[in-house]
């Protein structure tokens, strides 16, 4: 009986399902008082003085100022750029500047008002353009977080020899994550027992090493514990850090235990976004319709701070050039600083961006070779034996043709194509179809995963229980289920014998953070491998035989704790031999392993309100194994609804940095009348050195959506629509622009 | 501050709170029951719904003296020992992921099969406008109702 | 949450009578709460006195009679929308109730309140007024009938004095021979905020319009009738001409505005769009 394959139901589900499982606000500690953060509004000046107005008895409120942080202030993630509090300079709208706490929160909400910020005003850059021609220097010397080069072949001598070149520029907007729990921590902190944080969050060991300089104290007198998490998709990657850095710092100064939650308003204007971006494309053809040149150029917004922005600068570059084989490729990308809060992680993480604007290009491409756009497609898709654009050379069978095929056939495309020219010739609703390929790399890019080396444990407890540790959190994904199924079955035992240790860092080992598609994967199989290592050691100690049962192997455990010690199986992350990266050269072997997946969109829009329907989608992908039917359906049919949103509601409106229509009245996710039924269908090719034999697939959905959308809209209307989201408006006047 | 009366799941009880404290607020600490959750404070999510007289409303924009001498059922109010069958569909069928909105839905979906017998998927889908979920893309959560049978 | 509830104070009235003297003395009228309390809790309500005035009877209910329909102002979006009858002769208020928000709002929002708030994009006042309502407000000094194309002033300015509460709607079900049109463009297909909004009626015969009132929302400070479209096609025959015509003239009758949500050019566009689908439909 293996667990692997099956539907297992959710290990924390009937928690949630009654209504019982803790999410941080339900929490409460004795003594408990709230805090609040005091933000400047103006996005970029010289702060000069800190006002309290009169309006509350200010001696009963807890003040903190950059001047209390005992530490450093710096949140430690990459650079060391972005302070917990601006002390003297402020980059952007709703930088933190002030804590407040108060035992009382509406009199707390009260004292917020009240406190005036003096800033003197600096010239301000609020966009990619205005950054890069540095029209105000507002980060290191020239506004470049990072950016990153890729050459390939020859693509000048390319496109000299092309039959036709293809230009076009893509746009994309910010895009937040809006998890349905805000973010929120509770904190207790002092100088003899050090920090504890307990927050709603993904990643435990980020907000630990953030932890450390901040009150300047050793690794063992931090402790940090996720609390059930409602939702994180990136936006609680990075950001809890800042946080649960603000509670500490409140718990620190107060001697009491501080809660902060975010309303909806203040998460939506304060914390990360997907970076904005912009991609140039030209492309160049030989006489059959191949891909002969690409020139790619890439920029994403990064806000204030460097905070990701280089990584996600990284993966957006490497999945630039898509499924196909081009034999000359250049890349070009950046990721510049502006002076809006910073822009940070969000489920496919830069891949989204420059897969939609590869993807709507080779419509485009299509449309000018007067090909049908899978045909083109199809005819240029990586085979095996061949290069990647980031060099990697595709050692493994490759199923994309069978995953387009497929998706193809699904969805009637060729036949639809058909009949909605027909139907399209007359009235005010005109249908269309289109069609997206992508693939997406699992874990962390090159040598990341082995720069993390990632530990897993398994322990038998006093219950008789098998606890996996690791630092890897449920966040609404399946990680405490599919964990369970994979130790189950390399224990051979039920999967009731299994128990997933909430992360803690005092209780679990770092393996890692829960992002980048590798809890399943990376994690999963440090999980198998710690349960070997746990059976082997009974083995070892003779309590065990190679073959057992599940009664067995319980007794052996309880004797071995009884007799020898504590029986903890462990295992440390080690590159898979084929795994080969150049962190110099940028190339080589980006990731282990690709998800590979065509998405096909049908929409109706409307022309006499300009709105977009999608009627029907199907998404199609080969994703290694499914380690669980039911959680993995659920991740792609979420991840296309939140694509869906990527291409036509969620618009961020700005004003001088800083989102306005921070309500979740203004600022648009679908609705059940907004999404359609989505058909997913996955195709298996198992993966060795993945959990399991899977591939990661939490980011995978997002790319797909947003130009599978775009180009059926394009079919639909005969456009050659170049930025998301798309909104009626900007629908409007692309046609009108169209048609004088 | 006020005396206000609610029969909660069942059981009536007596809070002393301001008149004007949001129904969800009076819930979550005056009574302890923290299955009801906050996700917007604008009445847009659907995280906050509760029956109040067996009707679908948010409770973030409720003012506790309108419930006052009414009946509220919360999440909490649909199991016993075991789930019911709404849930146990949830469980089967993948309803709930990250658990946020869950208590929400399960609420909207109790008000729902109350009101009809059989529900199609387009009767779900309008049913459940009110109540925003990021992680599932709703085809899961519809599923859970359309299996839940009839009984509620 | 960050309304200062000691900022508030919040109580109900035993009888209309008790009500009526608590507006007097500056007490704010409250009832389903679906817009002040959003206000509420962005922290933008006014402090002072709210009076529950939910649980008064004689603002609740609706009554039929062969001339008359009167819905009382408490009337929720839900109770309306499941009236047969109501339903049947103002097909548009049906329409309009169906749409508002979602059903946890439609349970608990009412009709005077959505009326009273004076949002420019309430949901029923283009309704209201193609449908020749008339409002009734009731005060200590008595009852006041008024046509509800005189009760909005300009924008969240409306007839109802500070002493005074709206009673009740009442509309005469003398439409049975129109065409009822409603449309409203949002941002997504529920909860959604409105954009542009259109309650049109009209009487034809052969073709030819008899009689025809246009109300839009959400396209200036409050709902208006659009009385240049309506004069131009009034007799006049339904066809291609008239129609772009008429379309034009909606440019006199409306005036949006570049917001948050939509731009002015948007709001114009779809609003001509959706008159002339109007029109279309009862050629």
């Amino acid at each position: 009986m293996s667990w692997v394959g099956k539907s297992a139901l959710r290990k924390e589900g009937e928690k949630k399902l009654r209504g019982i499982a803790k999410y941080i606000d339900d929490i409460s500690f004795e003594g408990m008082i709230y805090g609040t953060t005091v933000r400047s509004s103006t996005p970029r000046g010289i702060l000069k003085k800190i006002e309290f107005l009169p309006g509350v008895n200010w001696d009963e409120f807890i003040k903190v100022t950059a001047q209390d942080i005992p530490g450093h202030n710096y949140v430690a993630l990459i650079e060391k750029d972005q302070p917990f509090l601006a002390q003297e300079k402020i980059n952007h709208p709703e930088e933190p500047v002030l804590l407040l706490a108060h035992a009382n929160k509406h009199l707390l909400e009260k004292a917020r008002k009240l406190v005036k910020l003096h800033v003197e005003p600096l010239p301000p850059v609020f966009n990619i353009e205005d950054s890069l021609s540095q029209k105000a220097l507002v980060w290191g010397k020239n506004n470049i977080f990072k950016s990153y080069s890729i050459d390939r072949g020859d693509v000048e001598t390319a496109f000299k020899k092309a039959f036709v070149i293809v230009e076009g520029t893509y746009e994309t907007g910010a895009q937040e994550q809006l998890y349905i729990e805000p973010n929120g921590v509770l904190a207790i902190a002092n100088p003899q027992e050090g920090v504890t944080v307990w927050g709603s969050m993904q990643c435990p060991y980020y907000v630990h090493k953030a932890l450390l300089p901040l009150f300047d104290l050793p690794p063992d007198k931090v402790r940090v514990v996720q609390a059930e998490t409602g939702g994180g998709f990136g936006g609680k990657e990075e950001y809890p850090s800042v946080i649960c850095g603000h509670a500490a710092l409140l718990a620190w100064k107060s001697g009491r235990p501080v809660k902060i939650i975010y309303d909806r308003m203040e998460d939506m204007v304060a914390t990360t976004k997907r970076h904005p971006s912009k991609t140039k494309i030209k492309i160049g053809f030989d006489k059959s319709n191949k891909l002969i040149a690409m020139d790619i150029d890439f920029s994403i917004d990064g806000g204030a701070y460097a905070t990701l922005s280089s990584v996600v600068l990284s993966r957006g570059t490497l999945h630039a050039s898509g499924p196909y084989f081009c034999p000359n490729i250049k890349i070009r990308s950046r990721a510049v600083a502006t002076n809006c809060p910073p822009h940070g992680a969000f489920r496919g993480f830069g891949a989204p961006q420059s897969i939609f604007a590869l993807e709507k290009h080779l419509d485009l491409c299509a449309k000018k070779l007067n090909l049908d756009p899978a045909i083109l497609r199809k005819s240029n898709l990586i085979k095996t034996g061949e290069t990647l654009g980031c060099g990697q050379v595709i050692k493994e069978k490759v199923r994309i043709s069978e995953v387009v095929e497929r998706a193809l056939q699904l969805s009637s495309y060729h036949k639809k194509r058909k009949l909605f020219l027909k139907h399209n010739s007359k009235g005010p609703l005109k249908k269309g179809i289109g069609l997206s390929v992508f693939m997406h790399g699992a874990g962390f890019t090159g040598s990341g995963e082995t720069f993390l080396a990632s530990i897993a444990a398994i322990r038998a407890n006093e219950a008789g229980k098998l606890e996996v540790l690791t630092s890897n959190t449920e966040i609404g994904q399946g990680t405490n289920t599919i964990f369970s199924q994979m130790t189950a079955d390399a224990l051979k035992l039920d999967l009731k014998d299994i128990e997933v240790v909430q992360p803690d860092t005092s209780k679990v080992p770092n393996s890692g953070p829960t992002v980048a598609s590798r809890t399943c994967m990376v994690v999963g199989k440090l999980v198998e491998q710690a349960a070997q290592d746990l059976k082997q050691k009974l083995i070892s100690a003779q309590l065990l035989k190679e073959k057992y049962t599940r009664s067995e192997f319980l007794v052996a455990c309880k004797r071995y704790r009884k007799e020898i010690g504590e029986l903890k199986g462990i295992s440390q992350y080690k590159a898979p031999p084929h795994v080969v990266w150049d962190e110099q050269k940028y190339q080589g072997d980006a990731y282990g392993a690709y998800a590979w997946a065509a998405y096909v969109a049908e929409t109706t829009t409307d022309l006499r309100t300009f709105e977009t329907v999608v009627d029907n989608f199907w998404a199609v992908q080969e994703v290694g194994k499914v380690i669980n039917p039911t959680l993995a359906r659920g991740q792609i049919i979420g991840g296309v609804a939140q694509g869906i949103g990527y291409a036509l509601y969620e618009d961020v409106v700005w004003h001088e940095g800083k989102m306005v229509n921070n309500k979740m009245s203004n600022y648009i996710m679908p609705t059940t009348l907004d999404t359609p039924d989505i058909d997913v269908l996955f195709l298996e090719l198992p993966y060795a050195y993945g959990g399991g034999g899977s591939k990661g697939i939490g980011e995978l959905p997002l790319d797909g959506p947003a130009p599978a959308i775009l180009n059926a809209m394009d079919f639909a209307l005969d456009l050659e629509l170049t930025q998301i989201p798309t909104t009626p408006e900007r629908l409007m006047e692309k046609i009108e622009r169209k048609t004088p | 501050m006020k005396k206000i009366t609610l029969t909660v799941n069942g059981k009536k009880i007596s809070v002393q709170v301001h008149p004007f404290a949001r129904l969800l607020d009076v819930i979550r600490e005056g009574l302890e029951l923290t299955g009801t959750k906050e996700g917007c404070g604008e009445g847009e999510c659907g995280a906050c719904s509760v029956l109040l007289d067996g009707e679908l409303v948010n409770s973030c924009l409720v003012p506790v003296l309108q419930a006052n001498g009414k009946a509220i059922l919360t999440v909490e109010g649909l199991s016993k020992k075991s789930l019911c069958p709404l849930q146990k569909s949830f469980m089967k069928c993948g309803g709930a992921q990250c658990g946020i909105c869950t208590p929400g839905m399960l609420i909207a979906s109790q008000a729902l099969k109350k009101k009809k017998k059989r529900l199609s998927p387009k009767d779900i889908r309008e049913g459940l406008a009110g109540n925003l979920c990021r992680c599932t893309g709703y085809s899961q959560i519809i599923e859970s109702i359309q299996k839940s049978g009839g009984r509620t | 949450m960050r309304g200062y509830l000691p900022d508030y104070t919040f109580e109900s009235a035993n009888s209309l009578k008790e009500a009526l003297s608590f507006c007097e003395a500056g007490a704010k009228p409250f009832a389903g709460g679906t817009d002040l309390m959003v206000l509420f809790e962005a922290g933008l309500l006014a402090p002072g006195k709210y009076l529950d005035i939910s649980r008064l009877k004689e603002l609740k209910g609706i009554k039929n009679s062969k001339t008359q329909v009167t819905l009382g102002a408490l009337t929720t979006y839900s109770q309306i929308r499941n009236h047969l009858i109501l339903t049947k002769q103002f097909p548009i208020l049906g329409l309009a109730s169906r749409e508002v928000g979602a059903l946890a709002i439609q349970n608990r929002g009412t009709i005077g309140g959505n009326i009273a708030n004076a949002s420019p994009a309430a949901d029923f006042p283009p309704g209201l007024l193609v449908y020749d309502a008339k409002i009734q407000l009731i005060s200590t000094k008595g009852i006041r009938t008024l046509d509800y194309n005189r009760f909005h002033l300009g924008y969240k300015k409306t007839e109802l004095r500070q002493d005074e509460l709206v009673l009740s709607v009442s509309l005469k079900p003398e439409f049975q021979k129109y065409h009822h049109f409603w449309r409203k463009v949002g941002n997504r297909r529920a909860q959604a905020i409105s954009k542009t909004m259109m309650a049109g009626i009209a009487k034809t015969t052969k073709k030819t319009i008899q009689d025809i009132r246009i109300a839009f929302g959400s396209v200036g400070p409050t709902a208006a009738r659009c009385y240049h479209v309506e004069s131009f096609l009034k007799g006049k025959a339904i066809n291609t001409q008239n129609i772009q015509e008429a379309k034009q003239l909606l440019s006199k009758d409306i005036h949006p505005i570049d917001d948050i949500r939509s731009t002015g050019k948007y709001r114009l566009r779809v609003s001509q769009n959706v008159l002339e689908e109007f029109l279309c439909g009862i050629g």
